[in-house]
């Protein structure tokens, strides 16, 4: 039988904000166990939820960043359970009325085909603090500091047929949430995970089958392995007979495969009903409209425009603004050099190479984007020769200094072209000397010879003689 | 007291150790006490008395009072009158709390209170029951019962309660003093423990109207750490240090609902105090509420759903109660949670989590908001006709210690008078109005939201013409 999977995702997003969403306590990732856990974090008798305003605003961003409809009214809820990295024993979330509704996202395929997605809702809540199995032998040791950070709660439809198109997806959502600077995106720190539902059924069924929840995946690879193996498991279940429960599974990246969590007959019963302690959020159409004039050119925008202005192919541009640092980097760089061709050039190419040789960011580039628009003004003015400009660029690279100057490298590194006339006709003419009978046969119509020369005058300039000249000073010798 | 002070007949140093004395003497008779504070009252009662020396003191300043164990106070337990808590230190001061240490008051003591404050007996106490000052084999009703019997015992002048169905009123007319509920969201709820947070409000309980707005006025105000705090500015509440209760300028159409009448015993005794009132001007007329028989399982659904999650943190992890050598997860959770509870918490934090449940949540919880909301329109509609409510506080006066304890059904059928003025979250006064065999009879007055102005005036004006409030336990009644 041919079968078709069909998986949805639910996107967790941590909230770029200082302080957590219903208390004052820092947000920052990595302090001390505990560290910045506050009394309302902490659960304590008594204390109160009050919302971060930075939590709703940045919502409604990433609302009208993907066309949905922004509800001026929604409800904080409890979902309750028990669990030690959840001190108050539920937690605040919205259920039944989110902020965000419908909207939609466009994702690119690897064969370069689009597809809308749809976003079913997004909705703000409070992440759960973390627990430590491995500490402490035979105990579990409590982290809170996570507790309370703003987490907006990404839902899509049952939309994806393959966990290419999810994980595409995955990204997308990266790097759009990156756009709106509200998520720094660190999916190592747990800034971004995902749980991915699902389900085959064979060809041509309309119902959907029974589907599986993974949970709390981690890295745009593993979303694609964890699916795969999903796929295949549920497959096989089905062809030998067996039925697919619906249940809670985990990821084991090390194993590669999916392990049972929890199956439907014990899973809880959240109770959820609305937070007595929050008043409905409400907020003015006025506020909406105010903030959709903050958002930023979105990456869509920004790959048409590179096309469109820039002349841009469709590969090069979907490469410099599928990411956000990316593409602010070549924006200053073509502020700087105006030459959107060498710009690309280099990000794509030599810079490119070099980062992911040294497992870096771009934002992490020892080589900042002023000194590379500035290396290729001087490419275009002929002062550096290609094979000089990939010196300076070494040179920049391992200098790791964004104030260096690059025309004071340039000096230092001796990597300027010998364009003066006297100086390489003097060399020139020395060579001829030299070397009489290659000449001849340069002069006989050996075109082969003009190379030798040429190839001589650069080995005695070590590389600066301007090609160019070179050339005219020996045909006008000829 | 206040005046005793600013004239310099004592300091407030000397006041607060006769207050410790006096406690220290009597509060095996009543239980009123979880905590005797004194070297926590006297650093208080020492910067009291710098306070005024410095020449800005309030009235309240060096004023001995307790508070309620349910008010997070740092330096002293809180404990909310149950073994979970029987440990616990908050290492915060509630926002009331605060806004009273600011006037310069002297915190003496933790007064006792049902567990977690759900009961009307003051009988479900980890630390016993408390008994009553007007005759001792009787309850002091609850659940503030040691906030009303301090105050009644005369152990203190002022106390703090919380009033969730009557928590304060109820105890306020057992024990014949004034107790206020003001309007929800007046006082600030941050740092004081969850029962029922759409119903909770922390209120005053004195021995007259004028004390208990003098409290109102430094207890009150908005707090931006309890998102149900009200963002309001009343001229009338902030005047009260200096101008007392505002006086009315005119009198008043005071109604009658018909059915908290309709099976009353002592209902001679609340007739002739509206005849007393009546001789200020003041005109009567009967009113109907008609949703009042549905406010008790109201309010108990939706008390218990809000309570069964509120004390869902007492888990045996963080602080509080736990089981010794727990086993696993699940059992560190079950035996401290069936250790560090009482009956009647347990009773409650069952029935809420059963009325939540999927399958059930429509046909309870839902249901019940529905009510809750006609409620709220009946007291609407009968403010459109009049001014004021006037009301027995509770069904019988105080009854006898165990009377009702088999019976929950029963004890919850003595906040009857007091449930529908919670749940529509408006302010209510119960202040002593005659006696029966000895036992003080409450009259409840019911305003308007945030206007607890009215209800001070009149309660003032009847206390001006009566004394009943000026009885003392052992008098003859």
């Amino acid at each position: 039988m041919n079968w078709e999977s069909v998986i949805g995702l639910e996107i967790h997003v941590q909230l770029a904000t200082n302080s957590k969403i219903f208390s004052g306590a820092s947000t920052h990732y990595g302090a001390e166990p505990n560290a910045q856990a506050c009394a309302v974090d902490l659960g304590l008798p008594g204390v109160l939820p009050v919302l971060n305003e930075r939590a709703v605003e940045m919502a409604i961003k990433f609302g009208l960043a993907i066309g949905a409809k922004i509800n001026l009214h929604s409800v904080f809820d409890r979902k309750n359970y028990f669990y030690p990295d959840l001190p108050k024993g539920y937690q605040i979330s919205q259920f039944e009325t989110p902020i965000v509704g419908e909207g939609s996202i466009v994702i690119a395929l690897e064969d370069g085909r689009e597809r809308t997605i749809g976003v079913t809702r997004a909705h703000l809540e409070e992440d759960a603090g973390k627990s430590i199995h491995d500490l402490f032998p035979e105990q579990t040791g409590i982290d809170l500091n996570r507790t309370g950070t703003p987490l907006l709660e990404i839902v899509s439809e049952p939309d994806f047929r393959t966990s290419k198109e999810a994980s595409a997806y995955f990204r997308q959502m990266h790097t759009l949430v990156r756009y709106l600077q509200i998520c720094d995106g660190n999916l190592a720190e747990g800034s971004m995970r995902c749980d991915a539902n699902v389900s085959v059924r064979p060809y041509g069924q309309e119902a959907f089958g029974e589907r599986t929840e993974i949970k709390n995946i981690n890295s745009f690879r593993f979303v694609e392995r964890a699916i795969d193996y999903e796929i295949g498991r549920q497959i096989d279940v089905l062809e030998s007979g067996g039925i697919i429960e619906r249940e809670t599974r985990l990821f084991d990246p090390d194993k590669d495969e999916t392990r049972s969590m929890r199956s439907k007959e014990f899973s809880e019963d959240y109770r959820y009903f609305p937070d007595p302690d929050l008043l409905p959020l409400t907020f003015s159409q006025a506020l909406v409209d105010k903030i959709a004039l903050t958002l930023p050119e979105l990456p869509d925008a920004k790959r048409t425009r590179y096309i469109e202005e820039l002349g841009l192919s469709e590969y090069d541009a979907r490469g410099l603004s599928g990411d956000l640092d990316r593409s602010e980097y070549f924006e200053i760089v073509i502020n700087g050099c105006k030459n959107a061709k060498q710009a690309t050039n280099w990000i794509m190419g030599d810079l490119s190479a070099y980062l992911n040789r040294h497992n870096l960011e771009i934002s992490a580039s020892p080589v900042a984007a002023a000194q590379l628009a500035a290396l290729i003004a001087r490419l275009d003015d002929q002062t550096l020769s290609s094979k000089t400009a990939k010196a300076l660029f070494d040179g920049l690279w391992n200098k790791a200094d964004s104030n260096q100057d690059v025309d004071a490298l340039i000096e230092e590194m001796n990597l300027a072209q010998v364009s003066d006339n006297g100086e390489l006709t003097g060399i020139i003419e020395k060579l001829i000397n030299d070397n009489p009978s290659q000449f001849e046969e340069l002069r006989n119509g050996k075109e082969k010879m003009l190379g030798f020369f040429v190839g001589q005058v650069m080995k005695m300039t070590q590389g600066k003689a301007n090609p160019q000249q070179v050339n005219e000073i020996i045909k006008a010798n000829l | 007291m206040s005046a005793g002070l600013e004239a310099g007949e004592y300091t407030s140093v000397e006041l607060t150790n006769a207050h410790l004395d006096d406690i220290e003497l009597r509060n095996s008779a009543s239980n009123s006490f979880i905590t005797i504070a004194r070297e926590h009252a006297l650093k208080q009662a020492k910067a009291a008395d710098a306070q005024r020396a410095n020449g800005n003191p309030t009235p309240l300043t060096g004023i001995p009072i307790a508070h309620k164990d349910i008010f997070c106070t740092e330096g002293l337990l809180t404990t909310c009158g149950s073994k979970m808590l029987s440990n616990f230190h908050a290492p915060y001061n509630s926002t009331m709390v605060e806004r009273l240490n600011a006037a310069g008051i002297v915190t003496v003591g933790k007064t006792n209170m049902d567990e977690f404050a759900m009961g009307s007996s003051n009988e479900n106490s980890f630390f016993g029951p408390v008994t009553n000052p007007w005759d001792r084999s009787r309850v002091p009703g609850g659940s503030s019962g040691g906030s009303a019997s301090a105050v009644a015992d005369g152990l203190v002048a002022c106390a703090t309660g919380t009033d969730t169905g009557g928590s304060i009123r109820q105890p306020a007319a057992f024990c014949g003093i004034t107790g206020l509920k003001p309007t929800y969201g007046r006082i600030s709820r941050y740092g004081m423990i969850a029962f029922a947070s759409s119903l909770d409000q922390a209120g005053p309980m004195t021995r007259t109207a004028e004390d208990a707005a003098l409290m109102l006025s430094y207890m009150s105000g908005f707090d931006p750490r309890d998102s149900t705090s009200a963002n309001r500015q009343d001229d009338w509440l902030t005047a009260i240090a200096h101008n007392g209760i505002p006086k009315l300028d005119r009198p008043l159409s005071i109604g009658l609902p018909k059915e908290y009448f309709a099976d009353l015993a002592n209902a001679e005794i609340i007739e002739a105090a509206q005849a007393e009132l009546a001789k200020n001007g003041h005109t009567f007329k009967e009113v109907s509420l008609p949703h009042t028989q549905a406010a008790i399982p109201t309010y108990y659904v939706l008390a218990s759903a809000e309570a069964s999650t509120n004390l869902s943190r007492y888990d045996g992890v963080r602080y509080g109660h736990r089981c010794n050598n727990p086993t696993s997860l699940q059992d560190l959770y079950e035996r401290s949670r069936s250790e560090g509870f009482g009956e009647e918490v347990k009773r409650r934090i069952l029935t809420g989590t059963y009325t939540l449940s999927v399958g059930y949540f429509d046909a309870y919880y839902i249901k019940a908001q529905k009510i809750r909301r006609l409620i709220s329109n009946d007291f609407n509609k009968a403010f459109e006709e009049v001014d004021l409510l006037m009301t027995p506080t509770s069904p019988t006066p105080a009854f006898r210690l165990n009377e009702h304890a088999q019976d929950p059904v029963a004890m919850y059928q003595q906040d009857l008078y007091t449930v529908p003025t919670s749940l529509a979250g408006l302010p209510a006064l119960s202040m002593p109005c005659g006696f029966v065999n000895g036992l003080p009879i409450g009259m409840q007055l019911i305003g308007p939201a945030f206007r607890e102005d009215t209800i001070l005036s009149v309660a003032a004006q009847f206390q001006q013409i009566t004394d009943w409030h000026k009885r003392h336990p052992g008098e003859t009644a």
